[in-house]
């Protein structure tokens, strides 16, 4: 074999904007990406504002997160239907704490604690899933649909299906609030899809997570701990829906078990898959996951300041989905 | 169907008298293919007759399994010409090659198992009535395929409840049902017994004289003196030789696919193992009428420090099985007493296993060997993983290290270590199987087919690492369908049959005929 040939291939591009614009071109979603935006700022009305942004930011926030979970989870070979439920569970605890007499006395205490139990029980939950499909070796799909189905009975059994409102500016603050102008939202967002990326890439969890989901007979054989790096995997992604669901109800300042994460989970997994995601497992672009929810984001809104109707909008979020599995498809092909 | 008697199989013993040349079926002229830049095919050409069986012969990575999906469509050709039945063609998929007329055997039969064997062998081309599938028509139609070769099966049960043999034999069927003028065999023989090669071997032949061309790879050289007409040699992405079977012996086919001189290696031995006893007396593991999964019954034996065992038996003797039970694998369904340097082990997890000083290297590379979406370096490093890290984040630094000197010292040919490891060849995926275990440093690596279908030079790199290896004070429980392998490879055999441990050969006892005796007791 031609030795020249090997030694060019090492050479990798090496230096960080080389690779960064390699990935560019290799990347659809983020043309794609850029492509809305051009399309934006010539078309719709007032595109350029602050405000546009700040909207967008806003709604896209909740799905981006709960997209990184479901990246982790499909990326492991599986699937989380019970997101949406998770987020509702946690929305609705955190309220009952915060609003509890016990909260009326020591305020900063409550608000920790409703913020972190109400997190905490989303995890657990996610730890539920992932016992279920890593043990008892329930297909995924089975396994979260319980919790898809009775996590929000669950919210709904503890508030009696009533909405809480509330009045709690400090928790209101994720929701609403700003730092340096910035929706706290989307800094949550960023340091979460930041932090996770970089430990997928770094850690021993983040191989064996990728080699679980490649091949798990053969991962196992290898000693990965496969059943605990499954536990983990739908922990986390249950903690992630969980501070989802905080924000959803800080920004409504209202909890309503019934509406918190509805159809979360199929933005989630549309958000995933365009972001690059594989349905085999084995590939886990995080980052990908937080573009993909910006796009979907962003079709939706160019169709409704553009004044289409909303039906129509989810029609063009399913022709978004079919074309990133077409060109998966034809990328896996190659 | 054509009368059997009736047709001139090209040999090169007597030309075909009375009848014109048999026509060209297909022709490749000056095929290019490269991946990621590194050429896997250059100036490959190929050229099939009708009702002659041709083998391609070649080392892993000389382009074997390349030519034939650029032929059935599974890869693209860069440059090149594909002629079948005289136009020039060129497939989107080995569906459409199907379709066509040339079908593909692949190593693992990827028929459907949960569906009838009539389903697999119509589908896509299921008799029609009134719009619904004719089940009546189609029975009767698998049924009078299956008797062309002389087989009797419940075409309604699900082809999964069949063993292997039958399953690639189904698979044949249904390339001849699709009227296939071109068939192709990757390794068809490589989990089949003798009795089951020689159905296949009929099967052949009366493929062939019904005028189908027959395309066949295979490592097993033996065999093609069976049932080949001619032989084409790959090397290095090239076709170097192509001859009439009859003009080529065993050495001068191993010589062409080494690019060597014949004469050079007769002088070598046939296997690079070469035994030099290194082996000691000391009883490094003991196992005592271990028991567990799939036909596994009672099996004892020690492992000595430091030397090779074999574990020698027919397919289903429970070889695999006694390997996966002392690694921890099938742990609920296992008894029976193992002892490790005196201690009594019972590992119920790989991680057990690994942590005492085990390795083991798996039957099936693709099954449970490779992760095909990681890289080189992800595969080589998954095992040693924990031990390269700190607080769980990986010494990235260490890691590659690690990773360059391992594929400098077993010469893993690849573009880079970032290289996804399914575009290796399967010779040099092995060696990153290997060196996977090696970099962990085992005592006792348990290696389950370590040459199983790689090519012959890459074989001997590995037989002749193994035996390196042992010198060096590994110990090694080698299983092997090979029994030349066991013989040249191991210090001592132990033979395996109906999942019972029924003899020890060694020194001068150890021959392949008394192997092939106790087997047959």
């Amino acid at each position: 074999m031609n030795t020249s040939i090997l030694e060019e291939q090492r050479k990798v591009p090496r230096t960080l904007s080389a690779r960064a614009l390699s990935q560019v071109k290799n990347n659809g979603a983020l043309w794609a990406f850029f492509l809305l935006l051009l399309i934006n700022i010539l078309i719709t009305p007032n595109f350029l504002q602050i405000q546009t942004l700040y909207v967008n930011l806003t709604q896209v926030a909740t799905v981006a997160i709960v997209a990184i979970g479901m990246t982790l989870v499909i990326a492991s070979g599986g699937i989380d239907l019970s997101v949406g439920a998770l987020m509702a569970l946690a929305g609705t605890i955190a309220p009952m704490i915060f609003l509890s007499d016990f909260a009326a006395s020591s305020p900063a205490l409550g608000l920790f604690l409703a913020i972190v139990v109400a997190i905490s029980a989303a995890g657990l939950a996610g730890l539920f899933n992932g016992y279920l499909i890593s043990v008892y070796k329930i297909q995924p799909i089975i396994a979260t649909l319980i919790l898809f189905i009775s996590g929000r009975g669950i919210a709904q059994v503890l508030t009696n299906g009533e909405l809480q409102t509330f009045d709690n500016p400090s928790f209101e603050f994720i929701g609403t609030g700003r730092i340096f102008g910035i929706p706290v939202q989307a800094i949550i967002t960023m340091v979460l899809a930041l932090s996770i990326a970089w430990v997928l890439k770094r850690s021993i969890y983040g191989r064996f997570l990728l080699a679980v989901g490649g091949n798990e007979k053969a991962a196992e054989l290898a000693g990965v701990p496969a059943k605990k790096v499954k536990m983990i995997t739908y922990m986390v992604c249950g903690l992630l829906a969980g501070i989802a669901g905080l924000i959803t109800t800080a920004i409504n300042s209202a909890s309503d078990a019934n509406q918190t994460g509805q159809l979360m989970e199929l933005d989630a997994i549309s958000a995933a898959i365009v972001g690059g995601v594989l349905l085999t497992g084995g590939k886990a672009p995080i980052l990908g996951a937080v573009l993909g929810a910006a796009i979907i984001q962003l079709v939706g809104y160019t169709l409704l300041a553009n004044g289409v109707h909303d039906a129509v909008a989810m029609v063009a979020k399913a022709i978004i989905i079919i074309v990133a599995v077409y060109l998966q498809q034809v990328k896996g092909a190659k | 169907m054509t009368n059997v008697d009736s047709i001139d199989v090209p040999n090169a013993d007597h030309k075909p008298a009375q009848r014109n040349e048999p026509e060209v079926v297909l022709s490749m002229q000056g095929i290019h293919k490269r991946f990621a830049g590194v050429p896997a095919l250059t100036n490959a050409k190929l050229e099939l007759k009708a009702g002659e069986v041709h083998a391609i012969i070649g080392q892993n990575g000389a382009g074997k399994s390349t030519l034939i999906k650029v032929l059935n469509g599974a890869y693209k050709l860069d440059e090149g010409e594909i002629h079948f039945m005289g136009e020039a063609v060129s497939y989107a998929s080995p569906h459409h090659a199907q379709m066509a007329g040339i079908s593909t055997i692949f190593q693992e039969v990827n028929l459907i198992a949960y569906r009838s064997v009539t389903e697999n062998i119509c589908l896509g081309h299921e008799p029609k009535r009134f719009g619904m599938v004719d089940w009546r028509k189609a029975h009767a139609h698998a049924r009078e395929t299956l008797a062309r070769f002389g087989l009797e099966l419940d075409v309604e049960r699900p082809l999964g409840s069949f063993n292997i043999a039958i399953q690639q034999l189904v698979a044949i069927a249904r390339a001849v049902a699709l009227d296939a003028k071109v068939v192709i065999m990757d390794e068809p023989t490589s989990s089949l017994d003798e009795k089951e090669k020689e159905v296949l071997f009929r099967v052949i032949k009366e493929l062939q004289a019904s005028g189908v061309a027959i395309l066949y790879v295979s490592h097993h050289l033996d065999e093609l003196f069976q049932i080949c007409d001619q032989i084409t040699v790959m090397r290095d992405g090239q076709t170097v030789d192509q001859r009439p079977i009859g003009a080529m012996n065993k050495l001068d086919m191993v010589a062409a696919m080494l690019g060597r001189d014949p004469e050079e290696i007769a002088k070598g031995g046939a296997t690079n193992f070469a035994s030099t006893g290194s082996s000691s007396d000391e009883v490094l593991l003991s196992i005592e009428h271990l028991k567990g999964a799939a036909g596994l019954k009672d099996v004892s034996f020690n492992l000595h420090k430091s030397e090779i065992l074999g574990l020698a038996g027919l397919l289903g003797a429970g070889r695999s099985e006694v390997a996966r039970a002392i690694f921890g694998l099938d742990h609920d369904l296992k008894s029976g007493k193992m002892t490790l340097s005196g201690k009594e082990v019972d590992f119920n997890h790989p991680i057990r296993a690994i942590e005492a000083g085990f390795g083991f290297c798996s039957e099936d590379r693709k099954e449970d060997g490779i992760i095909p979406q990681l890289s080189v370096r992800e595969n080589l490093t998954l095992v040693l993983l924990p031990r390269i890290a700190k607080y769980g984040l990986i010494d990235e630094e260490k890691e590659r290290q690690l990773v360059e000197d391992f594929i400098h010292r077993l010469g893993i040919k690849t573009a880079s270590m970032e290289q996804p490891i399914s575009q290796l060849s399967g010779g040099n995926q092995q060696k990153v199987l290997l060196a996977r275990w090696l970099v962990t440093h085992p005592n006792i690596l348990i290696l389950d087919e370590p040459t199983r279908g790689i090519d012959v030079g890459a074989k001997g790199e590995i037989q002749a690492l193994i035996r390196r290896l042992a010198d060096d004070g590994l110990t090694v429980l080698m299983i092997s369908s090979e029994f030349e392998e066991l013989v040249e490879g191991a210090d001592r055999v132990i033979v395996l049959q109906d999942g019972h441990s029924i003899q020890e050969l060694a020194n001068e006892q150890l021959t392949e005929n008394a192997i092939m005796k106790a087997i047959a007791q």
